[in-house]
């Protein structure tokens, strides 16, 4: 028998990466060092030539346990682009915060390749492995600023309730296994519409591999992890962890929602509407009360995660599915960027021993610092979903979907949470702009300022012109 | 009934009450015995389900590696009891059994009103569960999981080495740093 490898090639890449550079830098002499984060780059980048290389290529390879289709080369350009932006935020953070060990670049390749083995994944199998192997790496990265105690409770934190979140995950796909003998999404969905499936049992095992991903999403009210270990990881770690495990979660959700689950729509609906709408409303309830940075912007990350989830409620809709799938992942993409941009701002400005994290060290930035704060301006208004952003079109496709699925109440919702939202970002705005504050000195690093740019940019320009990157996401179909 | 099913509900109220004499024993040494018990107890229930392999990897991977491990730690952490007197798990205990009340009625009503026929699982013939079986479907259906796996053990073992290394290395520093002082 031969194997395929080509559906998980871009993953093979990474992860062969990752265990040689394991090695390789043991070898390497200090001044070298700088080797480590340049080749992990070189990787993803090589990962995202071939990936790109895949689009159009539907096809599901070892024993249909992987499948690899438009939507899989999507979501993992994502993660890729999401891995190179955080090597270059930490190239310069974990330097000067005494952490410049070459496995806290293993160690994101590993959760990188997870990633990429999550949005192909076929078999719940396969979802549950790469769910591990995405976490793992990121539970160790967040206690990575050992000893430091605020870390260490947040690594802590973090692996005890993503076990059990895992725990719960796994426990779902035992009772679909029990319920149908299948483990793979197709079996799943043949074995419920032939109706040898025990439904009741489905529909347990259904929700809590909703538990599970929702988890790693940060939809409330599974969300309580996220500020604490947001705040307590590595700046850098925490930019890395808000976008991808997140878009992780989010590409899980849709992957085995859309392509096993559309037979319990009608018991999941109401469920994921209420879980939308909470999302919504708490985690942007929440942020406004927020001092440090650092925890407005892990409850903006959990508004976020509202907001898509919403988009996601009409699921067992056929009609509007694929319109629903394209909003969502549009608008990861669309986070991902404004998300990147906005957490270079934070480690640029944060001062050693955690200092500089308070919103209100940020007063008086942006009049010395002007592109900063413009920048900073940017990312704030894409989060808001204002025009000329990205950020607005990645709203307006989400809420078009949500109003094709006749959901106008969890519309009226999360418009409402959308006003809420403005109010805590546009503070830091005003505090950057009109506020006179203590001299803290911003970083001044080309890696970082180049995120910074490249996302500001990315958000202005595309935000002009939204079409092509749509268009995209419109192509980027679960292959069912 | 049969004498299938008087075995199972035998070793399945074994395993409830090892599992249970777990959660409830307040001294971890114990707690880790009864663990162990419920583990050769879900083993000799693999046994009855003609899966001999699986039954001895539980018993000598879970039953005895694992838990001489579990054991080493407890015994270097020191950490064979729990302290008494915590108020503030009253109101969850209460709780949580309301729920394992409410668990249990519906898994009793789902294995005898639902569905009768649970207990009656005739057992496989012939070439199931045999090492050459489980080889062969892990190294061709399952290779990709399989690989997976080794992976996402790597991750853990760097990631543990990591962690204590790093303590002892900026200990280090510290210690150095307050003698210069």
């Amino acid at each position: 028998m031969t194997l395929d490898f080509t559906p998980i090639l871009p993953f093979m890449i990474v992860a062969g990466a990752a265990l040689a550079l394991l090695v390789l830098d043991l070898f390497w002499p200090v001044r070298l060092k700088w080797l480590t984060p340049l080749l992990a780059a070189a990787s993803l980048l090589a990962a995202l030539v071939v990936e790109l290389g895949q689009a159009n290529y539907l096809r599901a390879g070892l024993s249909n346990m992987v499948i690899i289709d438009n939507f899989s080369v999507f979501a993992n350009a994502i993660f890729i682009c999401s891995g190179i932006a955080a090597i270059a935020l930490a190239y310069d953070y974990i330097q000067r915060t005494g952490i410049n060990h070459g496995e806290y670049y293993v160690l994101m390749l590993f959760s990188i390749s997870g990633m990429l083995l999550m949005s192909t994944a076929a078999d719940l199998i396969i979802v549950f492995l790469a769910l591990e192997l995405l976490s793992v790496p990121l539970y160790v990265l967040t206690g990575f600023a050992r000893p430091r105690l605020d870390s260490e409770e947040a690594a802590l934190k973090y692996f005890l309730l993503g076990a059990f979140s895992s725990g719960v995950l796994l426990y779902g796909i035992a009772l679909l296994y029990g319920a149908t003998s299948y483990t793979s999404l197709h079996g799943i969905l043949s074995a419920v519409s032939r109706g040898t499936a025990d439904m009741p049992l489905v529909v347990v095992g259904a929700a809590f591999l909703l538990v599970g991903v929702a988890f790693k999403g940060g939809v409330v009210p599974f969300h309580m992890w996220a500020p604490d270990v947001y705040q307590g990881a590595p700046t850098s770690v925490t930019g890395f962890m808000s976008v991808g495990a997140k878009a992780a979660g989010f590409v899980a959700l849709l992957r085995i929602f859309v392509v096993a689950f559309p037979p319990v729509a009608v018991e999941l609906t109401s469920v994921m509407n209420f879980l939308a709408s909470l999302t919504m409303l708490i985690g942007n309830i929440a942020a406004i009360g927020q001092r440090n940075i650092k925890r407005m912007l892990a409850y903006s990350g959990i508004a976020q995660a509202g907001y898509m989830l919403m988009a996601f409620v009409p699921f067992g809709n056929k009609a509007i599915i694929n319109d629903s799938v394209a909003s969502m992942i549009f608008y990861l993409a669309v986070y991902a960027i404004a998300s990147f941009g906005a957490w270079a701002v934070v480690v640029a400005v944060e001062q050693a021993e955690g200092r500089g994290l308070d919103i209100d060290d940020y007063a008086g930035l942006g009049r010395r610092y002007p592109l900063l704060g413009v920048a900073m301006l940017i990312f704030m208004l894409s989060f808001i979903g204002l025009p000329p952003t990205l950020g607005f079109w990645g709203k307006f496709y989400l809420f078009r979907s949500v109003i094709e699925g006749n959901y106008i109440v969890l519309a009226l919702v999360g418009m409402l949470a959308s006003l809420i939202s403005a109010y805590y970002y546009l503070r830091v705005v005003v505090m950057m702009f009109l506020h006179d504050g203590a001299n803290i000195t911003v970083r001044r690093n080309w890696l970082l300022s180049g995120l910074v740019g490249v996302s500001a940019l990315a958000v202005l320009l595309l935000g002009l012109m939204p079409g092509p990157l749509f268009q995209m996401a419109a192509d980027a179909l679960l292959r069912l | 009934m049969n004498l299938d099913t008087v075995f199972f509900l035998i070793l399945a109220a074994a395993a409830v009450i090892t599992a249970a004499g777990m959660l409830l024993n307040r001294n971890a040494i114990y707690a880790a015995l009864f663990l162990i018990l419920n583990f050769a107890t879900v083993g000799i229930i693999y046994f009855t389900l003609s899966a001999p392999f699986v039954a001895l990897t539980q018993v000598t991977v879970y039953a005895g590696a694992i838990m001489v491990l579990f054991l080493f730690v407890i015994m270097l952490l020191g950490a064979e009891k729990l302290p008494y007197g915590e108020g503030s798990l009253r109101t969850q205990r209460l709780v949580a059994i309301g729920l394992a009340v409410v668990l249990l009625v519906e898994a009793g009503y789902f294995m005898l009103v639902k569905q009768p026929g649970l207990f009656l699982n005739p057992a496989q013939a012939g070439e199931f569960g045999t090492v050459e079986q489980i080889g062969r479907a892990l190294f061709n259906i399952y290779i990709l999981p399989f690989e997976i796996t080794s992976l996402i053990l790597l991750a853990a073992v760097v990631g543990a080495i990591m962690l204590t290394r790093i303590e002892k290395i900026q200990r280090a520093g510290q210690t150095g740093g307050e003698e210069q002082r």
